[in-house]
């Protein structure tokens, strides 16, 4: 059976994102839930599963059912995924299959985290023998997979900096980002290193905040008070290794991910008309548009020049600005505004006539992948 | 005085990779060889990477190999390294086969992808010994 169009989001939600002091990861999801069950028209008791990413900053057991309690849902399906940065799409998936099988009819999955202000241990902690070499944190392994694509396909340092400039161009028009000023190549260029050839502007920010998404049956989701946007397709693919023991490191979990999601949807790269694409690191949308198929493998430095990418080019990419622009958060605003440009909610970042968009999500050193595709209609 | 006795953080030894690091602290670097299907493997684990077999030995390698990927880190992101950077890491492609993370002896500049390299070792008084790949002559593999 194929799935497609069986499913469809019909809330989201989310709080501020940046620096916010004093607020924990418990209280910003709870915020998020409310805001999502508001935009849903939905109450508590409506929503049956509760589906969370755990906050990394505050690994915890049973999360999923702590935040039921703080949003006074007793459910019949709880969970909390580990897939990183790849977790929400995955949870999709989860609410898809417990809804198909009678376990639950309507789920919400949220993410909310401080690492910003509360605990980052997470992020800076060593891997494994790495923290010998000096390999702290997320740039440097990412910065090895960057340099790799620069040698094996001539990707630039102006290449990654175009993603980073369409991103804060798209958040400078998103009144909730983070980042309100756009920057230009000279910039990016200017910008120090971190680790060789990652720049500070080729990084996203650690921030908090929380957003969070109601799933149903398209069924339950006629009538509603937003128009549903449909899961069209689903897919994932997980590397898994660390970074010097996989066999590439410039084709990613996106190379298998993108193409189940695509064809469960029925679609091409060609249909889409706007994408949301996990963006950590400048080198990682790069990656996935060619593994997505929208261009051919090592053509993604290319792709992304010549305004392709920024609102009025052929493939829109991070409209309300992603991990670069409106913030760090690992992957659920990006599912928050593809539904919002299916809805044709953005504003003066609106793609008209938008109608199919692709969304990715991505964790550890492109170590987990996995793709969405949303629609405004089921073609 | 002012003397920096911040020690670079220690790898996790345990039963599992004890015999790699212990070959580093040697200068004999060593891996884990499959008896039944012959292959290398890193990291350490205890049943082999490619067939599962539990039959295999610590088994030293040729150290010869190429550069696969690098980077050079100028963040200082542990007090240790604030006189290092910015200082290279490296991904090293053995001749058997296997990838290890390792640091490079030369200046970061030099360093390109397919470089040649061969096995170096760097003590530190912490206790524990680094892999510290060599630039080979005039080499590309």
């Amino acid at each position: 059976m194929n799935p497609r169009g069986r499913y469809a989001v019909v809330g989201v939600g989310n709080t501020a994102y940046g620096k916010l002091a004093g607020r924990s990861a418990m209280s910003l999801s709870v915020e998020a839930v409310r805001n999502a069950l508001a935009d849903a028209g939905l109450r508590p008791a409506d929503v049956d599963a509760v589906l969370t990413k755990a906050p990394t900053s505050n690994f915890t057991m049973l999360w999923s059912a702590q935040v039921a309690q703080a949003v006074g849902i007793v459910p019949q399906v709880t969970a909390t995924l580990d897939q990183a940065g790849a977790s929400n799409i995955g949870l999709v998936g989860y609410a898809m299959w417990c809804i198909e099988t009678g376990q639950c009819h309507t789920a919400v999955i949220v993410y909310g985290d401080n690492p910003a202000t509360g605990s980052r241990a997470t992020y800076a902690r060593p891997r494994g023998e790495g923290a010998a070499y000096g390999m702290f944190g997320v740039p440097p392994w990412y910065a090895l997979i960057a340099q790799r694509h620069m040698h094996e396909y001539g990707t630039t340092s102006e290449q990654l900096g175009a993603v980073a400039v369409a991103c804060r161009k798209h958040a400078a028009m998103n009144p909730g980002a983070q980042f309100q000023s756009p920057i230009t190549l000279e910039d990016h260029h200017a910008s120090r290193f971190v680790a060789e050839p990652l720049r500070l502007l080729d990084c996203c920010p650690i921030s908090d905040g929380a957003a969070a998404i109601v799933v149903t049956s398209a069924e339950r989701a006629s009538g509603m008070r937003k128009p549903p946007v449909y899961v069209l397709g689903i897919g994932q693919g997980h590397p898994a290794w660390d970074v010097p023991y996989r066999s590439t490191l410039t084709t990613s979990g996106a190379a298998t991910s993108g193409p189940m999601a695509f064809r469960m949807a029925g679609i091409t790269p060609a249909d889409v008309d706007v994408a949301q694409l996990y963006d950590c690191f400048t080198i990682v949308p790069i990656v996935t548009l060619e593994d997505y198929g929208f261009c051919a493998k090592g053509e993604g430095g290319a792709f992304v020049e010549q305004g392709r990418i920024a609102l009025g080019g052929a493939l829109p990419l991070n409209t309300s600005g992603g991990l670069l622009g409106e913030t760090g958060m690992p992957g659920m605003q990006l599912i928050v505004e593809g539904v919002r440009q299916m809805r044709g909610e953005c504003g003066g970042r609106q793609v008209p006539d938008a109608r199919i968009c692709v969304v990715s999500g991505q964790g550890g050193v492109m170590t987990t992948h996995a793709t969405l595709v949303l629609g405004k209609e089921v073609p | 005085m002012a003397t920096d006795v911040t020690e670079r953080p220690a790898p996790d030894v345990d039963e599992e990779n004890a015999g790699y690091w212990d070959s580093l602290r040697r200068h004999e670097l060593a891996l884990q060889r499959c008896a039944d299907c012959g292959r290398f493997w890193s990291p350490a684990g205890s049943f082999c990477r490619w067939c599962l077999s539990d039959r295999w030995s610590w088994e030293r390698v040729s150290g010869r190999g190429t550069l696969y990927a690098f980077t050079v880190v100028h963040q200082v992101y542990h007090p240790a390294f604030r006189e290092a950077a910015p200082y290279p890491a490296a991904v090293v492609e053995l001749e058997e086969g296997p990838r290890l993370l390792a640091t490079v002896d030369c200046a970061p500049r030099e360093l390109r992808v397919g470089m040649a390299l061969e096995v170096g070792y760097r003590d530190l008084p912490e206790g524990f010994t680094l892999l510290a790949f060599r630039p080979v002559t005039g080499g590309t593999r």
